[in-house]
């Protein structure tokens, strides 16, 4: 049985379209994924997104035992700030991509993907010699408010001083008199803020934003809006465009692989694989021919598939279909092309830069 | 949710509207809801033939990739080529603007053959 957010009643009463998601049963619709994308583009979206899961590190030794799981370099952060990275299995191999929140040195709130809740818990735990780690997924909830306005939308709600609370950075302070974490991060592309709470005030909060952003068009936004909006930024999703039997270097996440910061799970392997030269690489492309590329769908050259597409749509801020898809390191460069096969015909594609989308 | 009396339908969710000697095609109100916002619509050439219950193109929302299947066999007469630009005519006016194809039927007696708007209204409020 799906599990259900603290919001679920909200949802259904609002008319949301529910589906089950990752084990939860999340909207994935209110208005229509088009206006909602709109909404985030041009005004103010909130999203649901209480499935993700929170892991905590506490104690003397939790900052050293989270770097060691950790491939970006959390010595460049300070408290108050949060930072984006891979959790990585010895093979390089990716656990999970997370956003980790330095509340101090000894008390850092690790983000993590909703289907990866237990395994991250497990992962981390089994191997932070020294730490005290926590699976605090089910004590929070979470609010996305995304969008141009959100900072005005939020301002009304709250005394915290929102401008000094810079890109991914945060701060605790009351929300409509919620306790929450207020983080200016998000996975939209957009300015906003990520909004932790206690679940059994997740209801109130949401529509307390509802109401603040009423007159700004504030829409409720559902998953498909939010994999139209992540995908015009060439954002990963965990699952579909890398796993555990990816690097952090083939997804092309390697500007959060800090090889020289010393010791990391994985480090070894992602070393290696550098020296050797990758054998496939996540590039964005465009189709040149009609259609859709989707998940699963593959790239062919010559007659043979030689890769194949993770993430895919037509990108409604830019009305062409977009997507991206692991190709050999020869058909990586920007400008290469090849063809996606769509339902057994060949539809020409380009690779090109990415994001997709760039925010005016 | 909008149920035209005139027209026969399908349990794919297709409707049939019977005009002079030809049979237009399109889906219902209920399916566009169902696909929510359509993005891309393929659809076959003027001449190609279709068969009863098989596959004549797709329609593809932001959500998902769905297929089209023939309420009737015969022959593709008129295709409406302004959905290739505007497939989202297809959630705002699926009975008249959104058609999709015009066929030529082979066999008169299939059409009589699909349930009228009683019958779609019960399976729908079924599903």
């Amino acid at each position: 049985m799906a599990q259900r957010t603290p919001l679920f009643d909200t949802h259904v009463r609002s008319g949301a379209r529910m589906v089950e998601f990752a084990g939860w049963e999340m909207p994935v619709q209110y208005a229509g994924v088009l206006a909602e994308h709109e909404a985030v583009r041009t005004r103010a979206g909130l999203f649901d997104v209480s499935h993700m899961g929170e892991v905590v590190f506490r104690g003397p030794r939790a900052l050293e035992a989270l770097s060691r799981l950790f491939t970006n370099d959390l010595s460049k952060v300070a408290d108050g700030q949060a930072q984006y990275g891979c959790l990585c299995r010895e093979s390089g191999g990716i656990v999970d991509d997370v956003v980790v929140y330095r509340r101090a040195a000894d008390d850092l709130l690790v983000c993590v993907n909703a289907a990866n809740r237990q395994k991250d818990h497990e992962w981390l735990a089994g191997h932070a010699a020294g730490a005290d780690v926590r699976n605090e997924s089910d004590e929070w909830a979470q609010l996305a408010l995304q969008g141009p306005l959100a900072a005005r939308v939020l301002q009304r709600l709250t005394s915290a001083d929102l401008p000094a609370i810079r890109t991914y950075r945060f701060a605790r302070g009351e929300v409509a008199g919620v306790p929450c974490l207020i983080a200016r991060t998000g996975y939209t592309g957009e300015d906003g803020f990520e909004l932790f709470c206690p679940p059994d005030a997740a209801a109130r909060l949401w529509d307390a934003v509802v109401d603040s952003g009423e007159p700004e068009g504030l829409q409720p936004c559902g998953l498909g809006a939010r994999d139209s909006l992540r995908l015009e930024m060439a954002y990963r999703l965990y699952g579909s465009d890398m796993d555990d039997g990816t690097t952090p270097l083939e997804a092309g996440l390697g500007w959060v692989v800090k090889l020289d910061k010393g010791e990391f799970v994985g480090r070894d392997a992602l070393v290696r694989q550098k020296e050797q030269g990758l054998a496939r690489k996540l590039v964005g492309f465009v189709l040149t021919d009609p259609g859709i590329a989707r998940h699963g769908y593959p790239v062919v050259q010559d007659g043979r598939k030689v890769g194949e597409v993770t993430s895919g749509t037509r990108s409604p801020s830019l009305g062409t279909s977009i997507g991206l898809a692991y190709v050999p390191p020869a058909l990586a460069a920007e400008g290469s092309t090849f063809a996606v096969e769509i339902r057994g015909r060949p539809a020409a594609a380009k690779v090109v830069k990415t994001p997709f989308y760039t925010r005016k | 949710m909008d149920f035209p009396e005139d027209l026969k339908y399908t349990r794919e969710h297709e409707w049939a509207r019977q005009k002079g000697s030809r049979i237009v095609i399109g889906i219902t109100d209920f399916a566009q809801d169902q696909l929510g916002d359509v993005v891309f619509v393929e659809l076959p050439e003027i001449g190609d033939t279709v068969k009863k219950g098989e596959s004549f193109g797709v329609v593809e929302s932001t959500k998902a990739v769905s297929e089209l299947f023939a309420p009737i066999s015969g022959k593709v007469v008129e295709v409406n080529d302004p959905l290739a630009d505007a497939p989202e005519t297809i959630n705002s006016d699926p009975y008249e603007e959104g058609w999709m194809i015009a066929v030529e039927p082979s066999d008169p007696k299939e059409v009589e053959a699909l349930m009228d708007v009683r019958a779609y209204r019960a399976f729908v409020e079924e599903q």
